[in-house]
C-alpha cells in the first residue's frame, strides 16, 4: 500500500486559470489523488465549530445574555468578521483535504487537515453500501454512502456527494465486489430492481396505533403526571414527570413512524434493498445468505388483522441490529418478501408446524405454557413464544451453530425438556417445555438436520 | 496420579445415544481435585469449630457436624456430577453432556467450530488434567470439557481442527 500523498511531488498538471489562482493553489497543501466530495460538504464541516460556539452559549445562557448586552455591535460585527471566514477556510481545507479514489481491490478515504487518517477499505470485506439522504442532505440534492464490512463494528462514511455520483459509485462498488474487471464496473449501473412491496402510510399509522406499547405509552404520559399534580398539586412537579414522558412517549412511537413511513423493498442481484423514512431517506441493503435468523412479531390487535413485523438477525451486526425487514405488512406478502431472503421458507407452512408441547408443561409454566409452540420444517426450525405480543423465530437448518437440550429437576420430575437452537448471529432460539424424549429426538434429529441442511446449502455468497 | 478414563459404551438405536461411537466420561482426577478443593476447607472448618466449640460451650459442639454433613454429602454429590460428565464424537459432531440436577446436552457440529481452546491452570496442571472450550459463531454455546488429560485433549484438540477444516462451513 504505497501513499501517493506522501510522495511529496507537486500536482504535475497545474490547474487551468490565471497565474493568481495558480499562486493560490500552490499556497494550499496538496491535495490528495482521487476524487474530491460534493463542494456542499465544507458546509456540514463548517458546523462543527459554530455548534461548539453555540453549545457553549446555550450552556450558561446568563453570562452569554450579559455578554452580548455588554457587546457593542462594533465588537459584534469584528467578531462576526473574524469567526465566519475562519469557520469557512476551515471548512474549505477539511473538504479540500478529503477524497476518495476507488482501486481495483480498495476504496481509499482520505480525511483532515492536520491530523491526516487514509482508510483503505477492502473491497471484498464490503458488507453493504448504503446511501443515506438526510432531510438537510435532500434538500441540497446530496447524499451520503455508509460503507459496512464484515468485522468491523463501526460504519464508514463517505459524506457528501452528488445524489447520482453516489447512486454510480455505489454500484461500482457492488460490481467491483462482486469481481466485475475495474473498467466494465465503472460502467456498471445500478442492478435492476423490482418493487416487491411498499408499505402503505395509512396502514403504518394504523399499524403504531394498535401497538400495545403506544397505548402504554399514551396512558402512562398522561395518567401518571395526572395522578401526581391530584396527589400534590404542583405544576412544577406535573411539569417535571409530563416533559420527559412525552418526549420518550413520542420517540417510541412518533420516532418509530418517522425512520419507518413509506417503507419500501425492492429486489436487486445484490439483496433486498429497503428505503425508508419520512424526513431523511435512509437505504439499506440486505445480503442474502447472511440472515442467520427471522423473528416474527404479531401484537395482540395486530392479529386479527393478519399483520405482522419482522425482523432479522444478520451475522456481524449484533443482536439487535440486523433491523426490520418489515415494520408491517399482511402475513401473505410477508411471506412473500421472506421467500426471497430465505428461499425454500414458507412462512405459512412454519407457522402452521409449530405445535404445543404436552398438557403437563402448564405445570412448568402455568398460563405462558399455552404460547410456547414448536416445529420444524424441510427449510427451517420454528419456535414460538409470546402471550400477547406472538413472536416466532424460524432459523435456518444450514444456519444452525449449536443444538443445546436444558432439563431442571422441576421439568425433569415433570419428564419435559426445553431445546435451544443457536444462530451465528448470537440469538438463540428456544423450544420451551417439550416432552423429554421428544427433546432428545429433537436434539439429534436437529443436528442431522443441520447438517444436511448446510451441505445442500448454495455457496456463501453476498452477490449473486 | 491419574487413572484411564472410564467408557460407557451404550448401543446406538434409541434416541437418547449418539447413533455411533461411545460416550467417554472425564478423567478421574478431575473428581479428587474437586474432593480436595470442596471437602477439604469443610473438613477443616468443621474441626476448627469442634476445637473451639469443646474449649467454650460443650454441647454445641454437635454444630461442629453439620460442615462434616455438608463435607460428606458433597463427597457424593461431585461424584454424582464427575459422572454426568461425557462426550461423544460422532461422525459429524460432538456431544457434550453435563449436569445432574440441571443436565444439559450440547450438540456442535465440526463444520462450526471457529476455535478449538485448550487451557490449565496452575492446580489442574497439578493433576494432570486440562479444560477444551469450543467456540462457535455464536457466542451462547457454551461448550467445555473439563478434566480430560493433557494427551487426551491435545489428541482431541487436533482431531476437532482437523474436522474442522475438512467440514468446515461459511456463516
Amino acid at each position: 500500500m504505497t501513499d501517493v500523498r506522501d510522495s511529496g511531488t507537486p500536482q504535475p498538471d497545474a490547474p487551468p486559470g490565471g497565474p493568481v489562482r495558480r499562486a493560490l493553489v500552490r499556497l494550499l497543501p496538496t491535495r490528495p489523488e482521487g476524487t474530491p466530495l460534493h463542494p456542499v460538504t465544507p458546509w456540514r464541516r463548517a458546523w462543527a465549530p459554530i455548534a461548539a460556539l453555540a453549545a457553549a452559549g446555550l450552556h450558561n445562557v446568563e453570562q452569554a445574555g450579559r455578554w452580548l448586552t455588554e457587546l457593542s455591535l462594533g465588537w459584534l460585527a469584528l467578531g462576526l468578521l473574524v469567526v465566519v471566514p475562519a469557520a469557512a477556510v476551515y471548512g474549505f481545507l477539511s473538504w479540500w483535504c478529503t477524497s476518495y479514489l476507488v482501486t481495483e481491490t480498495e476504496l481509499r478515504i482520505r480525511t483532515g487537515l492536520l491530523f491526516r487518517r487514509t482508510a483503505h477499505l477492502r473491497l471484498d470485506r464490503i458488507q453493504a453500501v448504503d446511501v443515506r439522504r438526510p432531510l438537510l442532505a435532500r434538500a441540497v440534492g446530496v447524499a451520503g454512502l455508509t460503507l459496512d464490512l464484515v468485522g468491523t463494528d463501526s460504519k464508514d462514511q463517505l459524506a457528501y456527494l452528488g445524489e447520482d455520483e453516489a447512486v454510480a459509485l455505489r454500484a461500482e462498488l457492488l460490481a467491483l465486489a462482486a469481481g466485475m474487471a475495474p473498467q466494465t464496473a465503472r460502467h456498471a449501473g445500478e442492478a435492476p430492481a423490482a418493487r416487491l412491496l411498499r408499505v402503505r402510510p395509512r396502514t403504518q399509522l394504523a399499524a403504531v396505533a394498535l401497538r400495545g406499547s403506544f397505548w402504554v405509552a399514551v396512558v402512562g404520559s398522561l395518567v401518571a403526571p395526572g395522578v401526581l399534580y391530584a396527589v400534590t398539586g404542583s405544576v412544577f412537579a406535573l411539569l417535571a414527570l409530563l416533559v420527559p414522558a412525552l418526549s420518550l412517549a413520542g420517540r417510541t412511537t412518533f420516532g418509530r413512524l418517522l425512520t419507518e413511513y413509506d417503507w419500501t423493498v425492492d429486489d436487486s442481484p445484490d439483496g433486498l434493498r429497503i428505503d425508508r423514512g419520512l424526513l431523511g431517506r435512509e437505504h439499506a441493503t440486505i445480503p442474502p445468505g447472511r440472515v442467520q435468523a427471522v423473528r416474527v412479531r404479531e401484537p395482540l390487535l395486530w392479529r386479527r388483522l393478519g399483520w405482522v413485523r419482522v425482523e432479522l438477525e444478520v451475522a456481524g451486526m449484533g443482536k439487535e441490529k440486523g433491523g426490520t425487514l418489515l415494520p408491517v405488512a399482511d402475513r401473505a406478502a410477508a411471506a412473500e418478501v421472506l421467500a426471497r431472503v430465505l428461499p425454500g421458507v414458507d412462512l405459512a407452512a412454519a407457522a402452521a408446524a409449530a405445535a404445543r408441547g404436552p398438557r403437563r408443561a402448564r405445570l412448568g409454566a402455568p398460563v405462558l405454557w399455552r404460547a410456547f409452540a414448536h416445529g420444524t420444517t424441510d427449510a427451517v426450525f420454528v419456535a414460538r413464544s409470546g402471550l400477547l405480543e406472538r413472536r416466532t423465530v424460524l432459523v435456518p437448518h444450514a444456519k444452525v451453530q449449536s443444538v443445546r437440550l436444558r432439563q431442571g429437576p422441576w421439568h425433569r420430575s415433570l419428564s419435559l425438556a426445553s431445546v435451544a437452537v443457536d444462530n451465528g448471529a448470537g440469538g438463540t432460539a428456544h423450544a420451551r417445555l417439550r416432552d423429554a424424549d421428544e427433546a432428545h429426538a429433537l436434539l439429534l434429529a436437529q443436528a442431522d438436520r443441520s447438517r444436511t441442511g448446510r451441505r445442500t446449502a448454495r455457496a456463501e455468497r453476498w452477490l449473486t | 496420579m491419574s487413572s484411564a478414563p472410564h467408557t460407557t459404551a451404550e448401543t446406538a438405536g434409541t434416541a437418547h445415544a449418539p447413533h455411533e461411537g461411545e460416550w467417554r466420561g472425564v478423567d478421574r482426577a478431575l473428581l479428587r481435585m474437586r474432593r480436595l478443593l470442596v471437602c477439604g476447607p469443610l473438613l477443616l472448618a468443621g474441626a476448627a469449630a469442634a476445637a473451639v466449640l469443646w474449649a467454650t460451650a460443650g454441647a454445641w459442639t454437635l454444630l461442629a457436624l453439620v460442615p462434616w454433613t455438608a463435607a460428606a454429602w458433597a463427597w457424593g454429590a461431585l461424584a454424582r456430577n464427575w459422572r454426568s460428565w461425557r462426550y461423544a464424537e460422532r461422525a459429524d459432531d460432538l456431544l457434550i453432556e453435563h449436569g445432574v440436577l440441571w443436565r444439559r446436552l450440547t450438540v456442535v457440529p465440526y463444520g462450526r467450530m471457529q476455535l478449538v481452546e485448550v487451557t490449565s491452570g496452575p492446580l489442574q496442571r497439578r493433576y494432570g488434567l486440562a479444560r477444551l472450550q469450543l467456540h462457535t459463531a455464536a457466542a451462547t454455546t457454551d461448550a467445555a470439557v473439563r478434566g480430560l488429560t493433557p494427551p487426551e485433549a491435545q489428541r482431541l484438540r487436533d482431531r476437532l481442527t482437523e474436522l474442522g477444516e475438512t467440514r468446515s462451513a461459511g456463516l
